[in-house]
């Protein structure tokens, strides 16, 4: 027999629930790490820093924040999810199999000739991806087309898009940022995976993105700024979103590669596989963590 | 069995030809977009880097300001990409840099199917045939380490602009370090009088390795390697294919406008001549291994000795 717990109230219950939030989503993300860095090692290829640096992010989005259904990828009212860096597919890929969209063993074929699970999100082979993506600076205008069509018909689904900082670059980003702002896309909420590293080196060094919260501000956007590796600072931002008049812009600061030492920070694995020894190495770290 | 060769990458070639340019003309400027590792003109910034630009991941900026930087008089060679140097930066392609006909070279990497893993987004199959379309745009496809090195050397001193597509795999060396790059000049790589078969980059090794294959079988291929796609060479081709009757074009690329189609547009016009196009077929690319997605799409060795002898027989 299960004796029922009694329930705290008040301030206590608050903390209480932030407690068990935190460790819920944690657990989840620290399975989702070790998915990616498996997935990728037995690839052979792929790019495991900017999927662990969104790990995070990914999970308080799919297991907290939004509206979702992995039985009916197809509801009109789902939440809608844009990985506008699309190389870091294999973190949406290990979210979506844990949220129920696909069977986990598909993880295993990721980049396999006929695998649902392509280089990049094709939404035509694999459930739950919205919208195909990879080539950098797209992924937020379509989001934008997504926010715009569900407030002509009057949809109250939220859109999400997850856009990295080498990708902010991009002209195009700025031409989405114009726009949603202009339109007061207060259903879009954009996150910047801000690990300052691109391919070539630090943004920082390659082209400054300078003021970057500044930058959204001016082109209409609220913004917010979390810890990316804090689950429940990255909930709260989400949770206050829904609150602004206006598109919102979450720069979540984050650790390139974070979770695996040798991976954290190292611009060599922006889109490198580990070797089978290293991805040993890294499953343990994350095990162990 | 096929004999053991030598590989190495195209890309290779770029980078040791931009170093002896940079060296001897201080005109040369390259420009690249987050990727110089990839396309190697890592190479030429370490050694010149006050002749270096990171325009970072916007490749629509890139192509802009090589067009800018040209005006100036530099020879500038412009790198990325082909997906996003030929689609994505299409239109500042068109209009900054062939309609005012600047000094820009752009020399893309991971041109076509052999991208491999990357998948679609990443596979440039329509390249060929969007930079063929531009006026004044010249349309480069070596083969191997040589033939990139000397293309790249020839085409910064031939006026106006220009592209280069290079792959991502390493590829058999079929030249030697004395290669005369002869630029809009298809070369016979081997003669033979039954069928002209007509291919450039990653595909001349797998059109040569055919019609080995076919040789044993009493075929005759001819193989012309068409490393320059425009301007088409129409004598050679002419000549050749008046002597064989049959074409059959090669291409890691769709078959809508790019290499067969080029050869197809002379030939229906001067010489009607029956052909067959190894190509992809109206499709996007997937994620697999580069030699498998070669076999999947049809472009290995095999399937065009296979083509071959189905449209002689
Ligand atoms: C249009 C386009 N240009 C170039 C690339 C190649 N590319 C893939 S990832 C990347 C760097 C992206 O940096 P960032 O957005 O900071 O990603 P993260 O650090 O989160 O991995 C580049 C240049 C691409 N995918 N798309
Ligand atoms: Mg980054």
């Amino acid at each position: 027999m299960i004796i029922p717990m009694r329930r705290p109230e008040g301030a206590a219950a608050r903390e209480m629930e932030e407690k068990e939030l935190r460790e819920y989503l944690e657990n989840i993300a620290k399975e989702v790490r070790w998915d990616i860095v498996r997935m990728i090692g037995l690839a052979g290829s792929g790019h495991p820093g900017g999927s662990l640096s969104c790990a995070d992010i990914l999970v308080c989005l799919y297991f907290h924040k939004m509206n979702h259904d992995p039985g009916r990828p197809d509801w009109r009212h789902r939440d809608r999810f844009v990985l506008s860096k699309g190389h870091a597919a294999p973190a949406l890929y290990a979210v979506l199999a844990r949220s129920g969209y696909f069977d986990r063993e598909e993880l295993w074929k990721l980049r396999r000739l006929g695998s649902m699970l392509q280089g990049h999100p094709d939404r035509l082979k694999t459930p739950g991806v919205e919208i195909s993506t990879g080539s950098l600076g797209q992924g937020l205008a379509a989001a934008v087309g997504m926010a715009l069509g569900l407030r002509m018909e009057g949809n109250p689904a939220h859109v999400y898009a997850l856009i990295g900082d080498g990708e902010s670059q991009e002209g195009g980003i700025w031409e989405a940022a114009m726009l949603a702002g202009h339109q007061r896309l207060r259903n879009l909420t954009a996150i910047l995976d801000h690990n300052g590293l691109q391919i070539d080196g630090r943004c920082c060094e390659v082209l400054d993105l300078g003021d970057i919260a500044s930058r959204w501000r001016a082109f209409g956007w609220e913004v917010l700024e979390v810890n990316g590796h804090d689950v429940l600072e990255i909930c709260c931002a989400l949770d206050k979103a829904d609150e602004f008049d206006r598109p919102g812009m979450i720069i979540a600061h984050t650790v390139k590669g974070k979770g695996v030492s040798f991976m954290e920070n190292n611009v060599d694995f922006h889109g490198k596989a580990p070797t089978p020894e290293e991805m040993e190495k890294a499953l343990k770290e994350i095990e162990g963590s | 069995m096929r004999l053991q060769r030598e590989t190495r990458n195209t890309r290779d070639g770029y980078a040791a030809a931009l170093l002896e340019l940079g060296e001897k003309d201080e005109r040369i400027v390259v420009l690249d977009a987050d990727l110089a590792k990839s396309t190697q003109t890592e190479k030429f910034k370490q050694r010149f880097p006050e002749r270096f630009v990171d325009c970072g991941v916007a490749e629509q900026n890139l192509m802009a300001t090589a067009a800018g930087l040209a005006a100036t008089g530099k020879i500038v060679f412009a790198s990325t990409f082909a997906v996003f140097a030929t689609g994505r930066a299409y239109d500042q392609v068109r209009n900054n840099i062939a309609y005012s006909n600047l000094d820009v070279k752009i020399c893309a990497s991971h041109g076509g199917i052999t991208v491999g893993e990357d998948g679609s987004s990443h596979q440039a199959l329509e390249d060929i045939t969007l930079m063929r379309a531009v006026p004044r745009m010249k349309v480069v496809v070596p083969a191997d380490y040589y033939e990139t090195r000397e293309a790249v050397k020839a085409v910064a001193y031939i006026p106006g602009p220009a592209y280069v597509r290079m792959g991502r795999p390493k590829v058999p060396v079929l030249f030697d370090e004395g290669y005369r790059f002869e630029f809009g000049k298809a070369r016979v790589m081997r003669g033979g009088r039954d069928v002209t078969v007509i291919a450039c980059g990653y595909m001349l090794h797998q059109a040569l390795d055919a019609a080995e294959e076919l040789a044993r079988e009493g075929i005759e291929a001819e193989v012309l390697n068409l490393h320059t796609v425009k301007p088409l060479d129409r004598e050679g081709i002419l000549e050749s294919v008046s002597r064989t009757g049959r074409v059959v074009s090669c291409e890691e690329h769709s078959v809508l406008g790019g290499v067969g189609g080029a050869v197809a547009e002379l030939l229906v016009e001067e010489l009607p001549t029956p052909m067959r196009m190894i190509g992809i077929r109206d499709s996007f690319g997937t994620s697999g291994t580069a030699e498998e997605l070669v076999e999947h799409f049809g472009l290995d060795a095999h399937h065009i000795a296979e083509v071959v002898r189905g449209f002689l027989a």
